[in-house]
């Protein structure tokens, strides 16, 4: 065994980090949220450039992980966890012997030349950006046919100012229909839930890290807050939080393996803890940078609201503790 | 990311489950903070030592396996999934040894060590002082040098397993100086606890049973060779192991990923399925458990952890231990008050909340070990607490 990154991975995240923290994100953010999409899309380019939705999750789950993991570094907007869960759907249908779907959208999605966003029973009834997509891919609760949805509702705005949130309109063509979609769907919404959880936790670090570095510059009482214990604890424990979601993460991507048992549980332990802690850390961070982290100018907003967010999307809490109970690490299967 | 063992590995782990399998006793033996109870479990040390299962680490010359630190990971899964006794050897073993691996001399290893793994001789620590607790530093217990040793002068306590061990490690202050800062000038001591001045008083712990003790020190003879590292030098020579004492190596995973499989067993037997407040921290505690684990895995797969690592693993399993007792006695209702209940699902969780509950306190209080983490870890300015 050897549960750490091999030196090939470790690259690959640096060359993503790399590449986002020259994005200016922040920047992208704020237009996004204000429905210019110019930035964003041209970031996209760059983030399918670089590989990420080429990635096949049955063999990179870890990969999947470091760059969802880096997009919630630097708050990246945009459907990027439905996109690798409507890859992922279509792969497995394509396995299942439902060829058709992937061979029309597959290719596509995974060059970057189109964007799509995924409506699944286990996620609740929104898709993310549906107006910043070329399809909108919806499998309606209490149905197994997998459709292509002919518009979308109202795009309402979230906490998050990065996500806008519609209802798929009913009806559409069908692209694939019957039990393999029932099952191909339960699939996806297990890789989207991972893929919140790695964005989650990027997103909490994040906020650890700008709190740590105003909490080192900001004086008070003649020195650096950080100083003070009572600063010093709460952020000690939002690293503690942090730290030990991480390998939940990365467990969850080993468990995603094929052939590996009980990814569900897994992916959903994994969601709870990390969602957890990036929330964690976001009231951690607003409570220490005080009322300038109350605003919307001042961009920890942008992380505040994609961990608040994220918290219940593709999985509650409470859902994801209900299912990590099945794990075979618990009933000593 | 991977966490498929090798056939080595596979292979460690099954000759281990086997071997408990067929030796951990049936029946629990009685607590080991009682005088019967100790001579049980040290009994049982012997059995382990015995066929060499009582040190896995270490080098097979002081008899150990020289496993990897993730087979000593497994080992230690495989011992408490198979509800196997505490470890009456822990403080010498997880605390004292690893010194003497980094520091002591060849003739001080082979002399102390295989009796450690045999547990002929039981340790107990004797860090704190009735003046002394997280300011350890600025103990007062002195070392007289004298012709061939020195004379050990003075008060430890809350000595974990003084009252029926054997023999007892610690701090003491040799070269007293004001102008130099407190944590100079100590030296790291082995003393017999039967030995001529020394005095024992055990300490009733928080249900009465002689978990710790105090130490009385009046004029005890200590020779030389019973000193590790320089005389003087001792606070580094502690401090340089002791991320072993808070991190993985006094609690490992193993034991908490027991524990919660024994909690989910006992709420799905006995809590009612509606109660899905309860099933949230149920599923919490197992999820933290679990985290323990893998992130354990992490550590043994990279060279060497900063030591102020070992802090941010202590912080957490101190309140994972707490919170998987809190959450089963809740599960267990009006049955989680008794304190020795002779049902077998209910009798380990009175006792291993009591247990549990000093966790945030020993090994350096979790208010130490998160100013460790923001310091260290995070960077962020020195406070008032003196730098060591």
């Amino acid at each position: 065994m050897r549960f750490a990154l091999t030196p090939e991975q470790e690259q690959f995240r640096q060359t993503l980090h790399r590449m986002l923290t020259t994005a200016h994100t922040p920047d992208v953010v704020r237009a996004w949220a204000q429905g210019d999409r110019a930035p964003g899309l041209a970031l996209w380019a760059r983030l399918a450039k670089a590989g990420l939705f080429a990635l096949d999750v049955r063999d990179t789950a870890t990969e999947i992980a470091l760059a969802l993991t880096e997009a919630g570094h630097h708050a990246v907007p945009g459907p990027v966890v439905e996109s690798v869960a409507a890859a992922g759907l279509l792969a497995r249908l394509a396995e299942a012997g439902e060829p058709a779907p992937a061979e029309a959208w597959l290719g596509r999605i995974r060059s970057g030349d189109v964007r799509v966003t995924l409506a699944l029973p286990a996620g609740g009834p929104y898709a993310l950006d549906p107006d910043a997509c070329d399809a909108i891919l919806v499998v309606a609760p209490g149905t197994d046919a997998l459709r292509l949805a002919p518009g979308h509702g109202p795009v309402q705005p979230s906490l998050d100012p990065a996500r806008r949130l519609a209802r798929p309109a009913p009806g559409g063509d069908v692209l694939a229909e019957g039990p393999a979609v029932r099952e191909a769907a339960a699939y996806a919404a297990d890789l989207a839930a991972f893929a919140v959880a790695a964005q989650a936790l990027g997103a909490g670090c994040a906020l650890l890290e700008r709190t740590v570095a105003y909490a080192r510059q900001r004086t008070q009482f003649g020195q650096e807050i950080g100083a003070f214990q009572a600063v010093k604890h709460r952020l000690a424990d939002t690293l503690v939080g942090l730290e030990f979601a991480r390998p939940l993460v990365f467990g969850a991507a080993a468990a995603l393996a094929p052939g590996a048992p009980g990814a569900p549980a897994e992916v959903a332990a994994a969601k709870a803890a990390a969602c957890d802690a990036a929330y964690a850390a976001a009231r951690t961070a607003l409570q220490l940078h005080g009322a300038i982290g109350y605003t919307a100018e001042y961009d920890l907003s942008l992380w505040f609201g994609k961990a608040r967010a994220l918290r219940s999307a593709w999985g509650t809490p409470a859902d994801c503790r209900a299912r990590s109970l099945d794990s075979a690490v618990f009933t000593g299967g | 990311m991977d966490l498929e063992l090798t056939a080595e590995e596979a292979a460690f782990r099954a000759e281990a489950r086997a071997w408990l399998a067929a030796h951990v006793p049936r029946t629990p033996l009685r607590s080991l903070e009682t005088r019967e109870g100790f001579a049980e479990h040290r009994a049982w040390e012997r059995t382990l030592a015995a066929d060499r299962w009582s040190a896995v680490s270490w080098p097979a010359e002081y008899g150990g396996r020289g496993r990897s630190l993730l087979e000593w990971l497994v080992f230690e899964e495989e011992y408490y999934a198979a509800g196997a006794p505490g470890r009456v050897t822990q403080n010498g073993i997880s605390l004292l040894a690893p010194t003497l691996l980094a520091h002591g001399t060849p003739e001080q290893r082979a002399r102390l060590l295989p009796p450690m793994a045999r547990a002929e001789t039981v340790w107990a620590q004797a860090w704190s002082e009735p003046e002394a607790g997280s300011d350890l530093a600025s103990l007062r217990s002195v070392a007289v040098p004298v012709r061939g040793g020195w004379l050990l002068r003075g008060q430890k306590t809350w000595s974990s397993r003084a009252a029926f061990a054997d023999r007892a490690f610690g701090l003491f202050r040799s070269h007293a100086d004001p102008r130099r800062p407190p944590h100079k000038g100590l030296t790291y001591v082995m003393f017999p606890l039967d030995a001529e001045g020394v005095t024992v008083r055990p300490v009733g712990r928080l249900d009465g049973r002689p978990a710790f003790a105090e130490i009385f020190l009046d004029d005890v003879f200590v020779p030389g060779e019973d000193v590790i590292g320089e005389p003087g030098n001792g606070w580094s020579v502690a401090m340089s192991t002791a991320g072993h004492e808070r991190g993985l190596t006094l609690r490992s995973p193993g034991r908490y990923l027991a524990a919660a499989r024994r909690l989910v067993t006992l709420w799905r037997e006995r809590a009612d399925p509606h109660d899905t407040a309860l099933r949230d921290r149920v599923a919490d505690v197992a999820i933290r458990a679990r985290a323990y684990q893998l992130y354990a895995y992490g550590l043994a797969a990279r060279p060497a952890p900063a030591t102020a690592e070992a802090s941010l693993t202590k912080l957490f399993w101190s309140e994972l231990d707490l919170a998987l007792h809190e959450t089963a006695l809740d599960v267990l209702g009006a049955r989680g008050e008794l304190s020795s209940c002779a049902e077998e699902a209910v009798a380990p969780w009175p006792d291993g909340y009591v247990f549990a509950l000093a966790g945030p306190i020993y090994a350096g209080a979790n208010e130490i070990q998160r100013d460790v983490v923001a310091e260290r870890l995070l960077g962020l300015p020195r406070g008032r607490r003196a730098a060591h």
